[in-house]
């Protein structure tokens, strides 16, 4: 009966084109819309590492301003000191944990023809890469010796090894940054977290960094950091020195906990270490440290920006708009077919048989819609990474679960529409119809 | 006229004037909002920097040689680009307005740790900065080359004069910001600086920031490994010299890399790049959103135009003019748009309500309302223009015929 449906949902289709034509575009302009701003949103809120993200802790530590007016004056600050990051490495209870912060830094390819570039590069521990999952091409991570001795490791991503190699496993050699050689551990495969839930400190979006290095040797190299560095009084001490035992925050910190029972050691952890700091005299706010797993990390940070929010309401009213239309479209049309309707009706098909038959015909115009739809939203994706620059390269991408989405949504979409102008026109009493035949 | 009939014959038909109906409420709602957006967007983009923008570039340089000498470096690079033809000035900095990435302090008008600074953005200048700038002192004096020093990468002591902005004066000292000038504030707590100038006008790396127009100028060199060159050439001379520049520095010390030059016009796209496109997106739905409407009367109004073939044909049979059955449709969509404009009007501040309380945007505009009320009365009466005209052309024979 289903197929027979579609068979006269299609006969039907093709007698009226132009308004079957007009009815799939308003329902496509609509999908097309709402599909772009949905995609953006579904990967800006994305999860970037679902197997574990309950399991990776932020860590916040509040040794900030006592004095600081604000509306929430509660909120710890978003990076640590480094006095403490150094502090939780040494003996915080975790299964894995990692400080890390940005560093930009000059590469000098061995080729004298080359020029040196700029390269971001990650300061951080040999905990981070099994951590986060880090896919390798060649070679591995450091491990906690080199962190220890400060040896000069260096990973580097697919795209780095790719510019200084030419793509060759380059595990082993020396790559020269900042006037000093590091040896290559590992190579990098395709590695692109969105949002890069890793460091939300600086550009929830932006590309991961060029190369990884060990922490400890970009702070005793004093290599230039290239990040967010946030101060509430001036340090102390003079120069670096000064500046490290300061109460400035400028390190991310991170830790893996598999259990609720280690959540709840390593909070305890954090708390009687801030209280053994305010007997140090710092630490001068309440007692406020937090451990915040990937996803609430991201609703905290606000991830999601505010501007495809607004987009993403706009468009769903805008599919209001387009279906409204569609229902006026589908009455002027269904009414147009009284006199069949009244025929099928006198030779015994029943009112709900014929109900059934034209929400076939209308989930037959959604999947059209949705298909058109869904180009329409490929290109509005295209046109929204114009407008943005590759910054957004990652985010306007439409993978399955937005595909169907988009063709659900339509189907939905053109049903919805349909049930009042299908049952209007069921209505029809067979014989009036037949009479002026 | 004959409203009466009009109301009548509409109530007898609901549905598809409802539909209208909501149709441009909703579009009114989703209109008048995004329109306000594109105002406030467009409202941030147009605030002026200060800067003699079209003539200025810049461009950063990183030292990575071991033997590099940055102090060595920037003195030479600053005598050479000075020296070109076509520069009016150039000096050298930690940032430069707009370009999202800089340095921000607290300064108070009392010395102690219990009071709260007021955020400052902070651009360490030259004797030269102001000029390169293109910048007006409204106030006291510009720094003289003995008042700059150099500063090294953690120093953390400041000199003991700066240059402000108004907007900082103002903020700083509500009472009296016309008194800044010679005036100690304090930074670090208790370090005081003398307020030695006021500038008019000048924008903080930070577009978004509630406080970009706040801006101090400290009289110092900075040593921390990369630095910006700022350059302001002849009127018209800027895309000319910009490869020159670029060439003279890389060539001139190859201890270093110069990288990321841009114009100042660039560094405000591209600061501005979120908001330009968002007015653009939103220009491109609300044109499309009222051309679907649009249609949506014209599919209408056609569909009922088709259905009173009969009636029409016999009003003009009975007597009625061609100007009667227009008007007929005319004031019949008329009053189906005043109906969808109040229903809409409602829906807009309920919207706009929402909006201004989660993403915190600003409120409509008083006259917004109206006039986006007016136009979508107007864009229905075009709509139906058509259909009405097609209506009006229908022969009184018709009446006659398939009765």
């Amino acid at each position: 009966m289903f197929n027979y449906y579609l068979k006269l949902g299609w006969l039907s289709i093709r007698r009226n084109p132009l308004l079957s034509a007009l009815m799939v575009a308003a329902i496509a302009v609509g999908i097309g819309a709402c599909m772009t701003t949905i995609t953006v949103n579904y990967l800006m809120s994305g999860n970037p590492i679902p197997h574990k993200s309950d399991q990776l802790f932020y860590v916040q530590l509040d040794n900030w301003d006592p004095n600081v007016q604000s509306d929430d004056p509660l909120e710890p600050p978003d990076q640590v000191t480094y006095t403490d990051a150094m502090a939780l490495i040494q003996s915080a209870p975790a299964f894995r944990q990692v400080a890390s912060n940005r560093s930009g830094l000059v590469l000098e390819p061995g080729d004298e023809d080359e020029l040196p570039f700029n390269v971001q590069s990650r300061n951080t521990f040999a905990d981070f890469f099994p951590m986060f999952d880090l896919p390798f091409l060649y070679g591995s991570g450091w491990d906690d010796d080199a962190d220890a001795a400060m040896e000069r490791v260096v990973v580097l991503s697919r795209e780095t090894n790719e510019r200084v190699f030419g793509g060759e496993d380059s595990v082993g050699r020396n790559v020269r940054m900042n006037g000093m050689n590091f040896r290559i551990v590992g190579v990098l495969d395709q590695w692109h977290p969105v949002p890069k839930f890793y460091d939300l400190t600086n550009g929830d979006f932006n590309d991961p960094e060029d190369v990884f290095i060990p922490f400890n040797v970009a702070i005793e190299y004093q290599l230039p950091r290239n990040g967010n560095t946030n101060c509430w009084k001036a340090p102390d001490g003079e120069g670096f020195e000064g500046f490290l035992n300061s109460e400035c925050v400028f390190i991310q910190f991170w830790a893996e906990l598999r259990t609720e029972a280690e959540k709840q050691e390593y909070m305890s952890f954090l708390d009687a270490y801030a209280e053994q700091q305010k007997l140090l005299g710092r630490f001068p706010r309440p007692l406020n440290n937090r451990l915040s797993n990937v996803v609430e990390w991201m609703k905290i940070q606000e991830v999601v920006a505010d501007d495809a929010q607004v987009m993403l309401g706009l468009s769903l009213l805008f599919l209001l708009v387009c279906l409204l239309n569609t229902i006026g479209l589908l009455l002027a049309k269904f009414l147009g077919k009284s006199g069949d309707i009244g025929l099928r009706r006198a030779l015994g098909a029943s009112k709900p048989t014929l109900f059934v038959q034209h929400m076939v015909e209308s989930g037959l115009i959604g999947l059209a819609g949705g298909v058109v739809g869904l180009g329409l939203a490929a290109l509005g994706l295209w046109g929204v990474k114009v407008l943005f620059g590759d910054d957004l390269e990652y985010l306007v991408r439409m993978d399955w679960v937005m595909i169907l989405t988009g063709i659900g949504l339509a189907i939905a979409s053109a049903l919805l529409a349909s049930i009042y102008p299908t049952w209007r026109a069921c209505q029809v009493a067979p014989a009036g119809q037949l009479k002026t035949q | 006229m004959e409203l009466g009939p009009i109301w009548r014959a509409l109530m007898r038909n609901k549905i598809g004037a409802i539909l209208i109906a909501l149709q441009i409420a909703v579009t009114l709602a989703i209109m008048v909002n995004a329109v306000s957006i594109i105002q406030e967007r467009a409202r941030l983009m147009a605030r002026p920097s200060g800067l003699d923008e079209h003539n200025i570039f810049h461009i950063s340089s990183v030292g990575f040689a071991p033997d590099f000498n940055e102090r060595a470096t920037i003195e030479e690079d600053l005598i050479a680009l000075r020296g070109l033809p076509g520069v009016v000035d150039a000096f050298q900095s930690n940032s430069v307005p707009l370009s999202d990435g800089g340095w921000s302090m607290g300064l108070q008008t009392e010395p102690g740790e219990e009071i709260d600074g007021t955020g400052v953005a902070v651009y360490f200048i030259d004797e030269h900065g102001l000029n390169t700038y293109g910048v007006n002192l409204l106030a006291g004096e510009n720094f003289s080359a003995t008042d700059v020093d150099w500063r090294q990468r953690s120093e953390h002591e400041w000199p003991d004069k700066t240059l402000i902005t108004r907007a900082m004066a103002e903020t700083l000292f509500p009472d009296d910001p016309d008194g800044a000038l010679g005036k100690a504030v304090y930074i670090n707590d208790d370090e005081p600086i003398t307020i030695t100038g006021i500038i008019e006008q000048m924008q903080a790396p930070w577009n978004s920031w509630s406080g970009v127009e706040r801006v101090m100028l400290v009289p110092q060199h900075t040593l921390f490994g990369a630095t910006r060159y700022i350059i302001r050439t002849e009127p018209g001379r800027r895309d000319e010299l910009m490869p020159v520049v670029e060439k003279l520095l890389a060539e001139r010390e190859k201890g270093r890399i110069v990288r990321s030059m841009r114009s100042m016009d660039e560094t405000r796209m591209e600061s501005y790049r979120g908001d330009d496109s968002m007015i653009k997106m939103l220009k491109f739905t609300v044109s499309l959103l009222i051309a679907i409407t649009a249609m949506g009367i014209v599919g209408l109004a056609s569909f009922s135009v088709n259905r009173r073939t009969k009636q029409i044909g016999t009003r003009r049979a009975l007597g009625a003019p061609k100007s009667a059955i227009l008007r007929y449709f005319m004031a019949e969509n008329l009053i189906i748009s005043l109906v969808g404009v109040a229903l809409g009007a409602a829906l807009a501040i309920g919207l706009n309500m929402w909006m201004v309380e989660t993403f915190s945007l600003t409120r409509l505009n008083a006259w917004l309302l109206p006039v986006a009320m007016l136009l979508l009365c107007l864009v229905g009466q075009l709509a139906v223009l058509g259909p009405a005209r097609k209506a009006a052309s229908v022969p009184p024979a018709v009446a006659t015929r398939t009765v």
